[in-house]
């Protein structure tokens, strides 16, 4: 089923969650909505299942205004970030809710109920689990029974919010395969919260990268990673070195210095970004690139990351550069070293706190 | 309440623990004063009155105990009392249950207020209690002409009696659930509502279960008020022998005629009464207690 959202506003007091948002999520697609806390997911979310009233805009689940439809005629499946399971219920109950709760006409029979809670326990391979309360459950495990619970009632949409959120990263990463695979098999439309932009990049089918109640990019993992469309997807995917300066002939000036880059389309006052791993040590006090101080250098496994301290005019800022473990300098350097930053790839994007200004 | 005596469970493993370990034991000394202290209040101020009602009651014999139970004043006390619980009990289950749920799942202007006045009948003196029914309700009071008219008795009455012993023990079910409500958040009602259930069948199958020792303690403690309570059902009683007499009115007026046997004859069913609530609370921790777990 599709799902449409326009123009949906929401405002907490004076926080706006959602600022006159439009989104489009295609049927069958797995989408991640992506975003630092309080930038509104959750609350779109929760929206879309009907749980929070929008101040104005619409939701059309699969073409038809949802808007006056209640959350439990809406058919969507919902998993919360803490399970929410029924504590005082078996894990078979709690998957049985969904059925039990039907209207006498068309709920199935108690066999057929319990046909469906082991097809669905079978699904999320705990079976064997049937007869435990959820208390003695691992996190893990609890979270596969809500999905297992959600599914019971067929709905036509699934909403994962932060749904691995409240667990350990090892078990974070089996379950994130584990859904992956769900999905493939059942192709239902599914939106799922996150704030963790790997566990985003790794499952979905599409990103949508919100801030502050605002769409910031949609697309393909791939995408959003190489051709980030604003600052704050640059900053939010992966670990970013951010410098701020002026357009010039060979790069960006800043201060006295310049960071070389290859020609871009932004003039006037720029934020540039430069990854990690593309920022280039020189070892040398004087000459080309941003001039900064080794302040520690840290081996961790394949990658040497060393941390520096800007010099003259960006003193006080912090650069990160990650080098293979197997690179001569990487055993060299030592600290308070003075050296120079040439990168090797610059994203560059106009400021915008100065363009608003010009 | 019932939360929180369940957590006293468990600190008590914790509490062991540290005993056990040279390195955090107390001094001997500390631990006995304190345990010593704790346990001489304990046995003058608690143990000591309850034997002496037990004693006094049976200082001459059987036979006068169960005369002064089975007297007919004294059994239209018990049955007035069991009266008087039996419709206050209910009513504020009721009520404490819509205000616990009001209060926690809605906003609503009044709100504060609401939780205030849940309060007002264990800030006010039940004696005052008492009389603001009296000022309503008797002959000279705001709407005694009319109950008169229509020849309604409220005062010196049993509608008095179980209107009083209402308020006295309006908080107690209320007080119980509305922090356990509001610990446990809205989540699971929320999974229920989206897996198709009614407003009533999340109730009755979620969040009830999901309280009900804390329901049942804080009907326990409405009930042990209901019989036990003194002041205000005696400022509207009007003491008529065989009547409008509880048991708590009874013992008193028993008392002031030197028959002291009798007085804690019927005193002893109170304070039965005491340890049967006790006892049945103490249970009801533990089941909170192996619930939490």
């Amino acid at each position: 089923m599709s799902i449409q959202v326009q123009n949906i506003h929401k405002a907490f007091g004076d926080f706006i969650a959602l600022d006159n948002l439009t989104l489009d999520f295609p049927s069958g697609e797995l989408v991640a909505l992506l975003g630092p806390s309080g930038c509104g997911k959750t609350t779109l979310l929760r929206v879309i299942a009907g749980l929070e009233q929008a101040d104005s805009g619409r939701v059309l689940l699969d073409g038809d205004d949802a808007s006056d439809t209640h959350v439990r005629e809406r058919q969507v499946g919902f998993v919360f970030q803490h399970y929410a399971l029924f504590r005082h219920m078996t894990v078979f109950d709690n998957v049985a809710f969904g059925l039990r709760m039907k209207p006498r006409g068309i709920r199935p029979s108690e066999s057929e109920i319990k046909r469906k809670v082991h097809e669905l326990l079978q699904l999320v391979q705990l079976d064997w689990l049937a007869d435990r309360f959820p208390a003695q459950l691992s996190g893990g495990q609890r979270q596969r029974i809500a999905l297992a619970r959600a599914l019971a009632v067929e709905p036509r949409v699934l909403l994962l919010d932060e749904p691995f959120g409240a667990l350990d990263a090892k078990v974070r990463k089996e379950l994130r395969r584990w859904l992956r695979r769900l999905h493939d098999e059942l192709h239902i439309t599914s939106i799922f919260v996150t704030h963790d932009q790997e566990e985003a990049l790794e499952v979905a089918d599409r990103v949508v990268l919100m801030n502050h109640g605002r769409v910031e990019q949609i697309g393909s993992p791939a995408e959003v990673y190489q051709q980030p469309a604003t600052p704050f997807v640059y900053g939010f995917l992966g670990a970013a070195n951010r410098f701020e300066g002026r357009s010039s002939a060979g790069g960006i000036a800043i201060g006295k210095a310049t960071l070389t880059a290859e020609q871009h389309a932004q003039h006037g006052e720029v934020i540039a970004f430069v990854r990690p791993h593309e920022l280039d040590i020189v070892r040398q006090e004087f000459g080309h690139g941003i001039p900064a101080r080794v302040s520690r250098v840290l081996t961790l496994g394949a990658l040497t990351r060393v941390e520096l301290e800007g010099r003259d005019d960006v003193a006080g800022q912090h650069f990160d550069v990650e080098l293979p473990a197997s690179h001569p300098l990487a055993g060299s350097l030592i600290a308070g070293e003075p050296v120079r930053l040439q990168p090797r790839s610059v994203r560059v994007f106009a400021n915008p706190e100065t363009a608003g200004a010009a | 309440m019932a939360a929180i005596t369940a957590n006293l469970y468990a600190q008590h493993d914790r509490a062991a623990l540290l005993e056990s370990r040279q390195a955090t034991r107390e001094a001997p000394w500390v631990k006995y004063t304190i345990l010593g202290v704790a346990l001489t209040f304990f046995a003058v101020f608690l143990l000591l009155p309850l034997a002496v009602v037990f004693a006094e009651a049976l200082a001459k014999g059987w036979e006068t105990y169960l005369d002064a139970l089975v007297e007919p004043d004294a059994l239209s006390a018990v049955k007035l009392t069991l009266l008087a619980a039996v419709i206050s009990v209910p009513l504020n289950l009721v009520f404490g249950v819509a205000a616990a749920w009001a209060i926690t799942r809605f906003d609503f202007r009044g709100k504060q207020l609401l939780i205030t006045l849940i309060d007002l009948p264990f800030s006010v003196s039940p004696v005052v209690a008492g009389l603001i029914y009296v000022l309503v309700f008797s002959s000279h009071g705001w709407i005694g002409p009319w109950l008169l008219e229509h020849d309604i008795k409220v005062i010196f009455a049993v509608p008095g009696i179980v209107l009083a012993t209402v308020f006295v023990t309006v908080p107690f079910v209320a007080r119980e659930l509305i922090p356990l409500l509001q610990a446990q958040g809205r989540e699971e009602e929320e999974a229920a509502v989206v897996l198709g259930a009614r407003g009533w069948q999340v109730f009755w199958h979620v969040t009830l279960p999901n309280v009900r020792w804390a329901l049942l303690y804080g009907v326990i403690l409405s009930n042990a008020r209901a019989m036990g309570e003194f002041g205000a059902v005696s400022v509207v009683s009007g003491h008529i022998r065989g009547e409008t007499n509880t048991l708590p009115l009874h013992v008193e007026i028993l008392y002031n005629e030197y028959q002291f046997a009798a007085a804690f004859a019927v005193a002893s069913l109170l304070a039965l009464l005491a340890l049967v609530t006790l006892a049945v609370k103490s249970w009801i921790e533990w089941r909170a207690a192996q619930a939490h777990d």
